[in-house]
């Protein structure tokens, strides 16, 4: 493969968990709650998928323990949030920690474990197109399925009525609720989403791109999902450039050290968080239109 | 200010006396007591024996000598970390980037130490002065990004955690790795006279003394000062301080980089303390624990040490889970979690429409 090739096939492997988890994040951060436990969603979703592939051998119960599991977990954060009006980043801080630890204790059996993986299918003909087909068309189902997913996500936020809703309720709950809506149902339904679709990012780690299980298996890529949903926006297509960008960095460091180039891995790892940074800079001197504003209650004071 | 008053203020109780003076306790107690049967259930799911479990971790933290010494050489960077959240916090400033400030400050004291050429006696004062200003200009990006840039502190303070971890990684697999040791990434091993003392039991340092210090620093400066009172105004109505001619934008620079230099000088106390070298990997989360310690302390000195404290014990006990029932460490981080939802979960913090 050419270099260009592995780089951008890398991209597509390594950025689809974070595409997943910073989609689900823009859809939690749309209903004005930041949940900084994304990371621990994903470790979830991680192992409860490689749990149950493990038992039953199929990954496709994985992907569906996947979701559920990083679902729950997120639910933990919505109830504190929502319900008792805890401050978030305390919250999902302490979620990360949950995460984290659960996973470490109940995926103990299962390091070194082996596992049907999620295997890739090259489609038909379009796979053997020169240079495109090995890049677009030979994945595993999670990451054919992620690209659709963000197109309709975005369509869902800025064109349906349900999306309407969603961000009236990150903007103000009590204009909302003025209007008829329910905020807690939906913000209730948008967290645990999110954690969701954190779960199905994790997953797509432990099932396909490395197919094993290791305590603290993500290392960090939910708070580069985090740093996205800014990075992004909160629009999920952006989301799903900057995944890219990110999964090419790390594709990038790969192919580099492979072929002996010398460029410091540690100087390409703190990119996408600097750049993070310089967006925020720019955004805020911009006046900070695409920010929902009911986010702002975050991080107004400590509670 | 008394441990009931502390208790109470923080947790929004009214200030009656009498049998109202226990609610807060009990109800912290319960928050504690919850957090523990649920991580029982955990344990029970998985089919460990959760008597077993936290008698193991009673007996190695509060249980022995040593294992109470050891929640002590916790407290230091918990205790420091924790005060990196609070004293920003007491402006309204979020402060999540005590992980990356600390390892910035092991990073300026490795460096004053390795590099500087100063002579024994003078290389652990220079190194608290490194550690503090290198986690205080690292707050420091983070303090101007917010008071010039209008970027949010929270946000940009958590993205420089990820940033300072590699920039220290650049230096000790790069330039600072110790060319005499195998080829690890390890800088030079410190020289004896920049280690920290230990003062108390077998791996207690000085460093204690500064938690000491910063907690009754904290207290002093909040109760009896001007400028502990203007903090105060600042954090409570920003407008209002603006208003009354506080010079609101350099109390909360001033107070970001007064955090970071704290968190700097935690990292100092664990690579001349602890370790006796840079190296990767220095802090356990620390940073984020000492968040979730400030929290659960409700960003008051006595509150802050009870929480650091708690923690510390966890901690310890999660090492001899390690040794003891084979369980992995991180598997305590459910507790600590547990207890800081509990504890969120029962103050009623706001009461959202529709919520």
């Amino acid at each position: 493969m050419s270099f260009v090739t592995s780089v951008s096939t890398g991209a597509i492997r390594a950025g689809t968990s974070v595409m997943y988890a910073s989609l689900g994040e823009v859809i939690a951060q749309r209903a004005g709650i930041i949940n900084l436990g994304v990371e621990g969603c994903m470790l979830a979703g991680a192992l409860a998928g490689y749990i149950v592939t493990a038992e039953t051998g199929s990954p496709y119960a994985g992907i569906v323990a996947a979701f559920v599991a990083g679902g729950l977990l997120a639910t933990v954060h919505a109830f504190l949030v929502v319900t008792r009006g805890a401050n978030q980043l305390a919250s999902g801080l302490a979620l990360m920690f949950l995460g984290l630890g659960l996973t470490a204790f109940f995926g103990r059996p299962y390091v070194n474990d082996q596992i049907t993986p999620l295997r890739d299918y090259p489609v038909p003909m379009l796979s053997e197109i020169p240079y495109f087909g090995p890049v677009l068309f030979d994945h595993d189902p999670l990451t054919y399925a992620v690209f659709p997913l963000a197109g309709a996500l975005w369509w869902f936020v800025f064109r349906s009525r349900w999306g309407v809703m969603l961000r009236a309720v990150g903007e103000s709950t009590e204009s909302a609720f003025a209007a008829g809506l329910h905020p807690a149902r939906i913000q209730y339904a948008a967290v645990a989403f999110g954690g969701a679709l954190a779960g199905l990012g994790g997953a797509q780690i432990s099932l396909a791109y490395t197919a094993t299980w290791v305590e603290n298996l993500t290392n960090g890529r939910g708070f580069i999902a985090v740093a996205l949903v800014i990075f992004a926006m909160w629009n999920p297509l952006r989301a799903m450039a900057g995944a890219l960008l990110f999964g090419g960095a790390v594709a990038l460091q790969l192919q580099l050290q492979a072929r002996g180039v010398g460029v410091s891995p540690f100087l390409l790892d703190m990119t996408p968080y600097l750049l993070t940074i310089i967006v925020l800079l720019a955004w805020a001197q911009r006046g900070q239109d695409a920010f929902p504003a009911g986010l702002n209650k975050v991080f107004r004071g400590t509670g | 200010m008394t441990i009931a008053e502390t208790v109470r203020t923080r947790i929004g109780a009214p200030a009656f006396g009498g049998p109202q003076l226990l609610g807060p306790f009990v109800r912290f107690g319960l928050a504690i007591g919850a957090a523990i049967a649920v991580f029982s259930v955990v344990l029970l799911l998985d089919g460990t024996n959760p008597l077993d479990t936290v008698q193991l971790m009673w007996d190695a933290s509060v249980g022995t000598e040593f294992g109470r010494n050891e929640v002590l050489v916790k407290l230091i960077p918990f205790g420091l970390c924790a005060l990196a959240v609070a004293v920003p916090a007491r402006v309204g400033l979020i402060n999540v980037g005590g992980e990356g400030q600390f390892y910035i400050g092991a990073w300026a004291a490795a460096g004053a130490i390795l590099y500087s050429g100063a002579p024994g006696p003078a290389l652990i004062p220079l190194a608290l002065v490194a550690g503090a200003l290198g986690g205080g200009a690292w707050a420091g990006i983070v303090a101007l990004l917010r008071v010039k840039g209008g970027v949010n502190e929270a946000i940009s303070s958590l993205l420089l955690n990820f940033v300072a971890i590699q920039f220290v990684n650049y230096f000790v697999y790069g330039p600072w790795k110790d060319p005499s040791g195998p080829n690890w990434p390890f800088s030079a091993k410190f020289p004896g006279s920049a280690m920290l003392p230990v003062v108390w039991g077998d791996r207690v340092t000085l460093a204690i003394v500064f938690v000491a210090v910063g907690l009754v620093a904290m207290f002093l400066v909040l109760r009896y000062t001007r400028i502990g009172y203007e903090a105060r105004v600042v954090g409570g109505n920003p407008l209002a301080a603006e208003r009354s001619g506080i010079p609101v934008a350099r109390y909360l620079f001033l107070a970001m980089v007064v955090g970071g230099a704290i968190a700097g000088i935690a990292g100092m106390a664990e690579v001349t303390g602890i370790q006796g070298r840079l190296r990767p990997g220095i802090s356990v989360n620390y940073g984020y624990i000492g968040f979730l310690a400030a929290w659960l302390g409700g960003h008051r000195p006595l509150g802050i040490l009870l929480a650091a404290l708690l923690f510390g014990a966890i901690s310890v006990g999660g090492d001899s889970l390690q040794l003891g029932l084979d369980l992995p460490g991180s598997t305590v981080n459910i507790l600590m979690a547990l207890i800081l939802f509990a504890v969120l979960a029962g103050r009623k913090n706001r009461t959202g429409v529709g919520a």
